[in-house]
Protein backbone atom coordinates (compact mmCIF):
# COMPACT_ATOMS: atom_id res chain seq x y z
CA UNK A 1 0.00 0.00 0.00
CA UNK A 2 3.18 2.18 0.35
CA UNK A 3 2.88 3.40 -3.29
CA UNK A 4 -1.07 4.03 -3.12
CA UNK A 5 -2.02 6.03 -6.57
CA UNK A 6 -3.63 8.96 -5.46
CA UNK A 7 -4.67 9.95 -9.27
CA UNK A 8 -7.09 6.91 -9.20
CA UNK A 9 -8.75 9.07 -6.71
CA UNK A 10 -8.11 12.59 -8.34
CA UNK A 11 -7.23 12.80 -11.45
CA UNK A 12 -7.42 15.48 -13.76
CA UNK A 13 -6.05 14.65 -17.24
CA UNK A 14 -8.04 15.31 -20.28
CA UNK A 15 -10.51 17.16 -17.82
CA UNK A 16 -11.53 19.34 -20.55
CA UNK A 17 -12.33 16.70 -22.78
CA UNK A 18 -14.44 14.56 -20.14
CA UNK A 19 -16.63 18.47 -19.29
CA UNK A 20 -19.06 17.64 -22.04
CA UNK A 21 -19.74 14.59 -20.84
CA UNK A 22 -21.19 15.14 -17.71
CA UNK A 23 -23.22 18.07 -18.64
CA UNK A 24 -26.76 16.32 -17.56
CA UNK A 25 -24.99 15.18 -14.15
CA UNK A 26 -24.30 18.48 -13.41
CA UNK A 27 -27.48 19.85 -14.46
CA UNK A 28 -28.71 17.72 -12.36
CA UNK A 29 -26.25 18.33 -9.35
CA UNK A 30 -27.33 22.09 -9.33
CA UNK A 31 -31.08 20.87 -9.52
CA UNK A 32 -30.62 18.36 -6.55
CA UNK A 33 -28.25 21.18 -4.68
CA UNK A 34 -30.88 23.64 -5.08
CA UNK A 35 -33.44 21.52 -3.82
CA UNK A 36 -31.22 19.79 -0.68
CA UNK A 37 -30.17 23.27 0.29
CA UNK A 38 -33.78 24.92 0.65
CA UNK A 39 -35.90 21.73 1.92
CA UNK A 40 -32.85 20.79 4.34
CA UNK A 41 -33.48 24.39 5.96
CA UNK A 42 -36.82 22.32 6.92
CA UNK A 43 -35.40 19.57 7.88
CA UNK A 44 -33.63 21.32 10.20
CA UNK A 45 -36.22 23.67 11.66
CA UNK A 46 -38.42 20.38 11.89
CA UNK A 47 -36.39 17.96 13.84
CA UNK A 48 -36.98 15.16 10.75
CA UNK A 49 -33.31 14.61 9.99
CA UNK A 50 -33.63 10.72 10.74
CA UNK A 51 -36.96 10.58 8.78
CA UNK A 52 -34.83 11.83 6.02
CA UNK A 53 -32.68 8.75 6.80
CA UNK A 54 -35.92 6.45 6.84
CA UNK A 55 -37.65 7.84 3.48
CA UNK A 56 -34.55 6.62 1.97
CA UNK A 57 -34.26 3.49 2.72
CA UNK A 58 -38.10 3.16 1.32
CA UNK A 59 -37.26 4.77 -1.63
CA UNK A 60 -34.32 1.92 -2.08
CA UNK A 61 -36.86 -0.93 -2.06
CA UNK A 62 -38.85 0.57 -4.44
CA UNK A 63 -36.17 1.54 -6.49
CA UNK A 64 -35.28 -2.13 -6.33
CA UNK A 65 -38.41 -3.76 -6.81
CA UNK A 66 -39.07 -1.32 -10.24
CA UNK A 67 -35.34 -2.39 -11.42
CA UNK A 68 -36.28 -6.16 -10.60
CA UNK A 69 -39.48 -6.05 -12.32
CA UNK A 70 -37.73 -4.02 -15.26
CA UNK A 71 -40.32 -1.28 -14.00
CA UNK A 72 -38.69 2.91 -13.93
CA UNK A 73 -36.73 2.86 -11.24
CA UNK A 74 -37.15 6.30 -10.54
CA UNK A 75 -40.88 5.52 -10.50
CA UNK A 76 -40.40 3.20 -7.76
CA UNK A 77 -38.30 5.28 -5.83
CA UNK A 78 -41.33 7.79 -5.92
CA UNK A 79 -43.61 5.11 -5.29
CA UNK A 80 -40.82 4.12 -1.88
CA UNK A 81 -40.36 7.29 -0.94
CA UNK A 82 -44.08 8.58 -1.25
CA UNK A 83 -45.50 5.48 0.54
CA UNK A 84 -42.84 6.48 3.68
CA UNK A 85 -43.15 9.56 3.91
CA UNK A 86 -47.04 9.47 4.18
CA UNK A 87 -46.52 6.46 6.63
CA UNK A 88 -44.07 8.67 8.82
CA UNK A 89 -46.45 11.49 8.64
CA UNK A 90 -50.00 10.28 9.65
CA UNK A 91 -48.63 7.96 12.28
CA UNK A 92 -45.44 9.98 14.04
CA UNK A 93 -47.50 13.06 14.58
CA UNK A 94 -45.25 13.37 17.81
CA UNK A 95 -40.92 13.31 17.86
CA UNK A 96 -41.01 10.29 20.20
CA UNK A 97 -43.31 7.99 17.64
CA UNK A 98 -41.93 9.18 15.18
CA UNK A 99 -38.44 7.95 15.60
CA UNK A 100 -39.18 4.56 16.53
CA UNK A 101 -41.76 4.30 13.37
CA UNK A 102 -38.95 5.26 11.27
CA UNK A 103 -36.61 2.63 12.86
CA UNK A 104 -38.66 0.12 12.26
CA UNK A 105 -39.32 1.09 8.57
CA UNK A 106 -36.06 1.87 8.27
CA UNK A 107 -34.62 -1.99 8.31
CA UNK A 108 -38.18 -2.88 6.67
CA UNK A 109 -37.71 -1.11 3.73
CA UNK A 110 -33.89 -1.61 3.57
CA UNK A 111 -34.45 -5.95 3.73
CA UNK A 112 -36.40 -5.70 1.08
CA UNK A 113 -34.62 -3.76 -1.16
CA UNK A 114 -31.36 -5.79 -0.82
CA UNK A 115 -34.05 -9.37 -1.31
CA UNK A 116 -35.02 -7.40 -5.04
CA UNK A 117 -31.24 -7.08 -5.43
CA UNK A 118 -30.40 -10.45 -4.63
CA UNK A 119 -33.20 -12.03 -7.01
CA UNK A 120 -32.57 -9.03 -9.48
CA UNK A 121 -29.89 -10.67 -12.61
CA UNK A 122 -29.02 -7.29 -14.32
CA UNK A 123 -25.93 -5.22 -14.23
CA UNK A 124 -24.15 -5.11 -10.19
CA UNK A 125 -23.59 -1.54 -10.97
CA UNK A 126 -26.85 -1.06 -10.73
CA UNK A 127 -27.87 -2.18 -7.77
CA UNK A 128 -24.90 -0.79 -5.61
CA UNK A 129 -25.70 2.82 -7.44
CA UNK A 130 -29.02 2.97 -6.09
CA UNK A 131 -27.21 2.32 -2.60
CA UNK A 132 -24.07 4.26 -2.71
CA UNK A 133 -24.64 6.83 -5.38
CA UNK A 134 -23.72 6.89 -9.32
CA UNK A 135 -20.90 6.90 -11.35
CA UNK A 136 -21.75 9.76 -13.50
CA UNK A 137 -24.02 8.95 -15.76
CA UNK A 138 -27.41 10.62 -15.97
CA UNK A 139 -29.38 9.54 -19.02
CA UNK A 140 -31.79 11.86 -20.71
CA UNK A 141 -35.08 10.67 -19.39
CA UNK A 142 -33.11 10.54 -16.06
CA UNK A 143 -32.91 14.00 -16.38
CA UNK A 144 -36.09 14.97 -17.29
CA UNK A 145 -37.62 13.02 -14.00
CA UNK A 146 -35.10 15.33 -12.06
CA UNK A 147 -35.74 18.21 -13.46
CA UNK A 148 -39.62 17.30 -13.13
CA UNK A 149 -39.03 16.47 -9.49
CA UNK A 150 -36.89 19.00 -8.41
CA UNK A 151 -38.71 21.76 -10.64
CA UNK A 152 -42.46 20.48 -8.32
CA UNK A 153 -40.34 20.90 -5.17
CA UNK A 154 -38.93 24.14 -5.30
CA UNK A 155 -42.10 25.76 -6.57
CA UNK A 156 -44.00 24.10 -3.99
CA UNK A 157 -41.70 24.77 -1.47
CA UNK A 158 -41.75 28.99 -2.76
CA UNK A 159 -45.43 28.98 -2.66
CA UNK A 160 -45.58 27.79 1.12
CA UNK A 161 -42.69 29.02 2.31
CA UNK A 162 -44.10 31.60 5.31
CA UNK A 163 -46.90 28.86 6.36
CA UNK A 164 -44.40 26.41 6.79
CA UNK A 165 -41.53 28.36 8.34
CA UNK A 166 -44.27 29.94 10.94
CA UNK A 167 -45.81 25.96 11.26
CA UNK A 168 -42.29 25.21 11.61
CA UNK A 169 -40.43 27.10 13.64
CA UNK A 170 -43.59 28.25 15.82
CA UNK A 171 -46.03 26.00 15.19
CA UNK A 172 -48.14 26.80 18.97
CA UNK A 173 -48.84 30.24 17.90
CA UNK A 174 -48.92 29.55 13.78
CA UNK A 175 -51.59 27.16 14.82
CA UNK A 176 -53.44 29.66 16.91
CA UNK A 177 -53.58 32.36 13.57
CA UNK A 178 -54.78 29.87 11.55
CA UNK A 179 -52.28 27.96 9.59
CA UNK A 180 -53.32 24.90 8.92
CA UNK A 181 -50.66 23.19 10.26
CA UNK A 182 -51.59 19.37 9.97
CA UNK A 183 -52.44 19.76 6.35
CA UNK A 184 -48.96 21.58 5.99
CA UNK A 185 -46.74 18.85 7.59
CA UNK A 186 -48.22 16.32 4.98
CA UNK A 187 -46.98 18.56 2.17
CA UNK A 188 -44.03 18.75 3.17
CA UNK A 189 -43.74 15.00 4.10
CA UNK A 190 -44.47 14.64 0.02
CA UNK A 191 -42.01 17.56 -1.13
CA UNK A 192 -39.38 15.78 1.27
CA UNK A 193 -40.34 12.37 -0.51
CA UNK A 194 -39.96 13.96 -3.94
CA UNK A 195 -36.83 15.44 -2.88
CA UNK A 196 -35.56 11.99 -1.60
CA UNK A 197 -36.09 9.85 -4.42
CA UNK A 198 -34.45 12.30 -6.72
CA UNK A 199 -31.44 12.55 -4.45
CA UNK A 200 -31.55 8.84 -4.26
CA UNK A 201 -30.30 8.73 -8.45
CA UNK A 202 -27.26 10.74 -8.11
CA UNK A 203 -25.68 10.00 -4.55
CA UNK A 204 -27.67 7.10 -3.30
CA UNK A 205 -29.70 5.95 -1.17
CA UNK A 206 -27.18 5.62 2.17
CA UNK A 207 -25.82 9.02 1.52
CA UNK A 208 -28.72 11.32 0.98
CA UNK A 209 -28.07 13.05 4.46
CA UNK A 210 -25.55 14.70 3.05
CA UNK A 211 -27.22 16.75 0.49
CA UNK A 212 -30.50 17.27 2.09
CA UNK A 213 -30.07 17.62 6.28
CA UNK A 214 -25.65 18.26 6.21
CA UNK A 215 -25.24 21.86 4.36
CA UNK A 216 -28.44 23.06 6.57
CA UNK A 217 -27.66 21.84 9.20
CA UNK A 218 -23.80 23.62 8.61
CA UNK A 219 -25.98 26.84 7.53
CA UNK A 220 -27.99 27.22 11.18
CA UNK A 221 -24.44 26.90 12.77
CA UNK A 222 -22.92 30.32 11.58
CA UNK A 223 -25.83 32.33 9.80
CA UNK A 224 -27.21 34.98 12.09
CA UNK A 225 -30.65 35.43 10.06
CA UNK A 226 -33.11 33.06 8.45
CA UNK A 227 -32.30 34.56 4.95
CA UNK A 228 -28.49 33.75 5.28
CA UNK A 229 -29.21 30.20 6.20
CA UNK A 230 -30.74 29.50 3.72
CA UNK A 231 -28.31 31.17 1.34
CA UNK A 232 -25.91 29.43 2.92
CA UNK A 233 -27.52 25.78 2.90
CA UNK A 234 -27.98 26.00 -0.85
CA UNK A 235 -24.65 27.52 -1.73
CA UNK A 236 -23.13 24.68 1.11
CA UNK A 237 -25.26 22.21 -0.77
CA UNK A 238 -24.42 23.30 -4.76
CA UNK A 239 -20.33 23.25 -4.03
CA UNK A 240 -20.55 20.11 -2.07
CA UNK A 241 -22.90 18.10 -5.37
CA UNK A 242 -20.97 20.27 -8.32
CA UNK A 243 -18.08 19.97 -6.71
CA UNK A 244 -18.27 16.12 -5.99
CA UNK A 245 -19.03 15.29 -9.43
CA UNK A 246 -16.15 17.46 -11.20
CA UNK A 247 -13.51 15.97 -8.70
CA UNK A 248 -15.33 12.52 -9.66
CA UNK A 249 -14.98 13.32 -13.07
CA UNK A 250 -11.18 12.06 -13.73
CA UNK A 251 -11.41 8.54 -11.56
CA UNK A 252 -14.33 7.01 -12.80
CA UNK A 253 -15.60 6.41 -9.02
CA UNK A 254 -18.83 6.78 -7.78
CA UNK A 255 -19.44 10.58 -6.89
CA UNK A 256 -20.62 9.72 -3.77
CA UNK A 257 -17.66 9.97 -1.58
CA UNK A 258 -17.01 13.15 -3.49
CA UNK A 259 -20.69 14.49 -2.60
CA UNK A 260 -20.26 13.60 1.42
CA UNK A 261 -16.55 14.33 2.19
CA UNK A 262 -16.72 17.99 1.14
CA UNK A 263 -20.47 18.12 2.68
CA UNK A 264 -18.78 16.79 6.35
CA UNK A 265 -16.16 19.26 5.70
CA UNK A 266 -17.97 22.34 5.14
CA UNK A 267 -20.16 21.09 8.54
CA UNK A 268 -16.35 20.90 10.32
CA UNK A 269 -15.46 24.28 9.08
CA UNK A 270 -18.64 25.91 10.10
CA UNK A 271 -18.21 24.20 13.22
CA UNK A 272 -15.31 25.41 13.87
CA UNK A 273 -16.43 28.97 12.97
CA UNK A 274 -18.99 28.80 15.83
CA UNK A 275 -16.68 27.86 18.25
CA UNK A 276 -14.17 30.91 16.99
CA UNK A 277 -16.99 32.99 17.31
CA UNK A 278 -17.88 31.89 21.02
CA UNK A 279 -14.71 31.97 22.46
CA UNK B 1 -74.01 53.86 24.65
CA UNK B 2 -73.26 50.45 25.68
CA UNK B 3 -70.63 48.74 22.96
CA UNK B 4 -71.53 45.84 21.02
CA UNK B 5 -70.07 42.57 22.89
CA UNK B 6 -66.86 41.10 21.27
CA UNK B 7 -66.75 37.25 22.25
CA UNK B 8 -69.88 35.92 23.02
CA UNK B 9 -69.65 32.02 24.47
CA UNK B 10 -73.16 30.85 24.49
CA UNK B 11 -74.39 27.59 26.83
CA UNK B 12 -70.67 26.37 25.60
CA UNK B 13 -69.87 22.39 27.51
CA UNK B 14 -66.90 20.43 26.72
CA UNK B 15 -66.13 17.10 27.81
CA UNK B 16 -63.65 14.19 26.93
CA UNK B 17 -65.54 11.08 27.21
CA UNK B 18 -67.14 10.97 30.47
CA UNK B 19 -65.04 14.51 32.07
CA UNK B 20 -67.14 17.06 31.88
CA UNK B 21 -64.23 19.91 31.57
CA UNK B 22 -67.14 22.70 31.94
CA UNK B 23 -70.96 23.13 31.23
CA UNK B 24 -73.64 25.47 30.27
CA UNK B 25 -70.25 28.17 30.34
CA UNK B 26 -71.92 31.40 28.98
CA UNK B 27 -69.74 34.31 28.87
CA UNK B 28 -69.81 37.89 26.81
CA UNK B 29 -66.85 39.85 26.79
CA UNK B 30 -66.77 43.36 25.79
CA UNK B 31 -64.15 45.25 23.72
CA UNK B 32 -61.39 46.32 25.92
CA UNK B 33 -62.43 44.20 29.00
CA UNK B 34 -59.32 42.23 30.51
CA UNK B 35 -60.54 38.95 31.67
CA UNK B 36 -58.57 36.39 34.01
CA UNK B 37 -59.48 33.26 33.16
CA UNK B 38 -58.04 30.88 36.80
CA UNK B 39 -58.91 27.11 37.91
CA UNK B 40 -57.45 24.05 38.94
CA UNK B 41 -55.68 21.72 37.01
CA UNK B 42 -57.33 19.98 34.05
CA UNK B 43 -60.29 22.50 34.34
CA UNK B 44 -60.12 23.10 30.96
CA UNK B 45 -58.90 26.54 30.85
CA UNK B 46 -56.23 26.46 27.73
CA UNK B 47 -59.23 24.03 26.18
CA UNK B 48 -61.19 27.19 26.70
CA UNK B 49 -58.48 29.26 24.16
CA UNK B 50 -58.59 26.25 21.78
CA UNK B 51 -61.91 26.11 21.57
CA UNK B 52 -62.21 29.98 20.92
CA UNK B 53 -59.37 29.50 18.11
CA UNK B 54 -61.10 26.74 16.78
CA UNK B 55 -58.64 24.11 17.25
CA UNK B 56 -61.37 22.21 20.06
CA UNK B 57 -65.03 21.11 18.79
CA UNK B 58 -66.82 22.16 21.61
CA UNK B 59 -69.40 19.18 22.82
CA UNK B 60 -72.35 21.72 22.78
CA UNK B 61 -72.81 25.71 22.63
CA UNK B 62 -70.92 27.99 20.67
CA UNK B 63 -68.63 30.79 19.95
CA UNK B 64 -69.24 33.84 18.55
CA UNK B 65 -67.10 37.39 18.00
CA UNK B 66 -69.67 40.01 16.92
CA UNK B 67 -71.99 37.71 16.17
CA UNK B 68 -70.29 35.57 13.34
CA UNK B 69 -68.23 32.50 13.60
CA UNK B 70 -64.81 32.93 15.00
CA UNK B 71 -62.02 34.07 12.54
CA UNK B 72 -58.70 33.19 14.32
CA UNK B 73 -56.86 36.05 12.48
CA UNK B 74 -58.47 38.60 14.16
CA UNK B 75 -56.76 36.98 17.13
CA UNK B 76 -53.55 37.73 18.48
CA UNK B 77 -52.32 34.76 20.64
CA UNK B 78 -49.36 34.77 23.74
CA UNK B 79 -47.93 31.41 24.36
CA UNK B 80 -46.45 29.66 27.69
CA UNK B 81 -42.68 31.07 27.81
CA UNK B 82 -40.86 28.08 27.15
CA UNK B 83 -37.22 27.52 25.83
CA UNK B 84 -36.69 28.25 22.20
CA UNK B 85 -34.76 25.59 19.59
CA UNK B 86 -31.36 26.41 20.23
CA UNK B 87 -30.37 25.71 16.62
CA UNK B 88 -33.02 28.60 15.55
CA UNK B 89 -31.61 31.72 13.55
CA UNK B 90 -34.98 33.59 14.33
CA UNK B 91 -33.66 37.02 15.52
CA UNK B 92 -36.59 39.00 17.92
CA UNK B 93 -37.58 41.18 14.72
CA UNK B 94 -38.47 37.76 12.70
CA UNK B 95 -40.28 36.92 15.53
CA UNK B 96 -42.58 39.82 15.73
CA UNK B 97 -42.68 39.68 11.96
CA UNK B 98 -44.28 36.24 11.50
CA UNK B 99 -47.24 37.86 13.53
CA UNK B 100 -47.78 39.88 10.91
CA UNK B 101 -47.35 37.97 8.12
CA UNK B 102 -46.66 34.72 8.85
CA UNK B 103 -49.54 33.11 7.91
CA UNK B 104 -49.66 34.47 4.30
CA UNK B 105 -48.65 32.07 1.14
CA UNK B 106 -45.60 33.07 -0.75
CA UNK B 107 -41.74 33.91 -0.03
CA UNK B 108 -40.84 36.77 2.29
CA UNK B 109 -39.74 39.25 -0.35
CA UNK B 110 -38.22 42.69 1.82
CA UNK B 111 -41.18 45.04 2.22
CA UNK B 112 -40.76 48.77 3.91
CA UNK B 113 -44.25 48.13 5.12
CA UNK B 114 -43.48 45.68 7.13
CA UNK B 115 -39.86 46.49 8.52
CA UNK B 116 -41.53 49.84 9.29
CA UNK B 117 -44.66 47.98 10.98
CA UNK B 118 -41.86 45.86 13.03
CA UNK B 119 -40.01 48.70 13.96
CA UNK B 120 -43.31 50.28 15.49
CA UNK B 121 -44.04 47.16 17.60
CA UNK B 122 -40.24 47.13 18.91
CA UNK B 123 -40.47 50.61 20.10
CA UNK B 124 -43.99 50.21 21.57
CA UNK B 125 -42.74 47.20 23.86
CA UNK B 126 -39.31 49.14 24.29
CA UNK B 127 -37.81 46.27 22.65
CA UNK B 128 -35.49 48.52 20.31
CA UNK B 129 -32.30 47.64 20.70
CA UNK B 130 -32.77 43.99 20.60
CA UNK B 131 -34.64 43.67 16.92
CA UNK B 132 -31.70 41.67 16.14
CA UNK B 133 -30.90 39.66 18.74
CA UNK B 134 -31.28 36.31 18.10
CA UNK B 135 -33.93 34.58 19.58
CA UNK B 136 -32.06 32.33 21.67
CA UNK B 137 -30.19 34.98 23.49
CA UNK B 138 -33.47 36.50 24.85
CA UNK B 139 -33.64 36.37 28.74
CA UNK B 140 -37.12 33.91 29.35
CA UNK B 141 -38.76 37.89 29.93
CA UNK B 142 -37.45 39.29 27.47
CA UNK B 143 -39.05 36.85 24.99
CA UNK B 144 -42.38 37.00 26.32
CA UNK B 145 -42.41 40.85 25.16
CA UNK B 146 -41.42 39.74 21.86
CA UNK B 147 -44.49 37.74 22.10
CA UNK B 148 -46.76 40.32 23.10
CA UNK B 149 -45.34 42.22 20.16
CA UNK B 150 -45.85 39.14 17.96
CA UNK B 151 -49.23 39.33 19.09
CA UNK B 152 -50.34 42.76 18.65
CA UNK B 153 -48.68 43.58 15.48
CA UNK B 154 -51.33 42.06 13.51
CA UNK B 155 -53.86 44.82 15.50
CA UNK B 156 -56.41 42.02 16.85
CA UNK B 157 -59.71 42.82 18.39
CA UNK B 158 -58.94 39.75 21.32
CA UNK B 159 -55.55 38.57 22.79
CA UNK B 160 -55.78 35.04 23.85
CA UNK B 161 -52.43 34.55 26.71
CA UNK B 162 -52.13 31.03 27.74
CA UNK B 163 -50.12 31.46 31.09
CA UNK B 164 -47.53 33.66 29.56
CA UNK B 165 -46.05 34.51 33.13
CA UNK B 166 -45.30 30.77 33.50
CA UNK B 167 -41.50 30.03 34.44
CA UNK B 168 -41.24 34.21 34.85
CA UNK B 169 -39.62 35.41 37.84
CA UNK B 170 -41.62 38.23 39.90
CA UNK B 171 -39.93 41.20 38.08
CA UNK B 172 -40.61 40.01 34.61
CA UNK B 173 -43.89 38.34 35.18
CA UNK B 174 -44.97 42.34 36.78
CA UNK B 175 -43.26 43.64 33.34
CA UNK B 176 -44.73 41.35 31.24
CA UNK B 177 -48.27 41.71 32.34
CA UNK B 178 -48.17 45.27 32.47
CA UNK B 179 -46.69 45.66 28.99
CA UNK B 180 -49.87 43.13 27.36
CA UNK B 181 -52.14 45.50 29.58
CA UNK B 182 -50.36 48.27 28.10
CA UNK B 183 -50.90 47.27 24.43
CA UNK B 184 -54.12 45.92 24.95
CA UNK B 185 -55.15 49.68 25.37
CA UNK B 186 -53.39 51.19 22.82
CA UNK B 187 -54.71 48.39 20.67
CA UNK B 188 -58.35 48.47 21.84
CA UNK B 189 -58.30 45.03 22.49
CA UNK B 190 -60.08 42.41 25.02
CA UNK B 191 -57.55 40.33 26.40
CA UNK B 192 -58.64 36.41 27.70
CA UNK B 193 -55.74 35.86 30.20
CA UNK B 194 -55.59 32.16 31.50
CA UNK B 195 -53.19 31.93 34.76
CA UNK B 196 -52.93 29.66 37.89
CA UNK B 197 -51.82 32.59 39.69
CA UNK B 198 -53.71 36.02 39.77
CA UNK B 199 -51.68 37.58 41.49
CA UNK B 200 -49.49 39.40 39.10
CA UNK B 201 -52.49 40.42 36.82
CA UNK B 202 -54.73 40.90 39.89
CA UNK B 203 -54.33 44.62 39.47
CA UNK B 204 -55.18 44.46 36.21
CA UNK B 205 -58.73 42.49 35.45
CA UNK B 206 -61.73 43.43 35.07
CA UNK B 207 -62.98 40.10 35.43
CA UNK B 208 -62.43 36.48 36.88
CA UNK B 209 -63.58 33.45 34.96
CA UNK B 210 -62.69 30.56 37.75
CA UNK B 211 -63.20 26.87 36.60
CA UNK B 212 -63.08 23.97 38.72
CA UNK B 213 -64.97 20.33 38.88
CA UNK B 214 -66.90 21.34 35.98
CA UNK B 215 -68.19 24.45 37.40
CA UNK B 216 -67.30 27.96 37.25
CA UNK B 217 -68.11 31.06 38.34
CA UNK B 218 -68.12 34.65 36.71
CA UNK B 219 -67.58 37.94 38.30
CA UNK B 220 -64.91 40.68 39.74
CA UNK B 221 -61.88 39.58 41.77
CA UNK B 222 -63.69 40.57 44.98
CA UNK B 223 -67.09 38.28 43.24
CA UNK B 224 -65.45 35.68 42.81
CA UNK B 225 -62.60 35.15 44.88
CA UNK B 226 -64.03 34.85 48.26
CA UNK B 227 -63.90 31.72 50.66
CA UNK B 228 -67.69 30.68 50.23
CA UNK B 229 -67.88 31.19 46.74
CA UNK B 230 -64.81 29.05 45.91
CA UNK B 231 -65.93 26.82 48.63
CA UNK B 232 -68.81 25.93 47.03
CA UNK B 233 -67.08 25.72 43.43
CA UNK B 234 -64.55 23.21 44.53
CA UNK B 235 -67.62 21.77 47.05
CA UNK B 236 -64.88 21.72 49.95
CA UNK B 237 -63.41 24.02 52.08
CA UNK B 238 -61.46 25.88 50.49
CA UNK B 239 -59.92 29.58 51.80
CA UNK B 240 -59.10 32.54 50.56
CA UNK B 241 -56.40 34.60 52.13
CA UNK B 242 -55.71 38.15 51.12
CA UNK B 243 -52.49 39.27 52.88
CA UNK B 244 -50.32 42.36 51.12
CA UNK B 245 -52.55 43.02 48.79
CA UNK B 246 -51.96 39.15 47.48
CA UNK B 247 -54.61 36.70 47.29
CA UNK B 248 -53.81 32.91 48.42
CA UNK B 249 -56.20 30.22 47.98
CA UNK B 250 -56.21 27.33 50.35
CA UNK B 251 -57.08 23.99 50.27
CA UNK B 252 -57.75 23.22 46.37
CA UNK B 253 -54.55 20.97 46.46
CA UNK B 254 -53.34 22.52 43.11
CA UNK B 255 -49.93 22.89 41.83
CA UNK B 256 -48.50 25.07 40.13
CA UNK B 257 -47.31 23.51 36.72
CA UNK B 258 -50.04 22.22 34.27
CA UNK B 259 -48.02 19.27 32.62
CA UNK B 260 -51.52 17.30 30.91
CA UNK B 261 -52.34 21.04 29.74
CA UNK B 262 -48.98 21.78 27.59
CA UNK B 263 -49.67 21.99 23.66
CA UNK B 264 -49.33 18.79 22.00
Amino acid sequence: MTNFDWSRIFNFTDFADLLPLVQNSLIAGALLGLVGGLIGIFVVKRDMSFAVHGISELSFAGAAFALLFGANVIVGSISGSILAALLIGALGTKAKDRNSIIAVLMPAGLGAGILALALYEGRASNKFGLLTGQIIAVDDPQLIWLIAICGAVILTLLLIWRPLNFASVDPEVAAARGVATRALSIVFMLLLGLAVAASVQVVGALLVLSLLVTPAAAAVRVAASPLMATLLSVAFALVAVLGGILLALGGGLPISPYVTTISFLIYLICRLIEYARKS
Amino acid sequence: MKSPTLLSIQNASLAFGEHTLWTGLDLEVQPHEFIAVIGSNGSGKSSLLKAILGQQELTGGQILMRGKPIASRKIGYIPQSRAVDPASTLRACDLIGLGLDGHRFGIPLPSRAKRLAVARVLEAIGASELAKTPITKLSGGELQRMRVGQAVISEPDLILADEPLSALDLHQQHVVSALIDDQRRAHNAAVLFVTHDVNPILDLVDRVLYLANGKFRIGTPDEVLRSEVLSELYGTQVDVVRNQGRIVVLGTQDHDHHPEEEWK
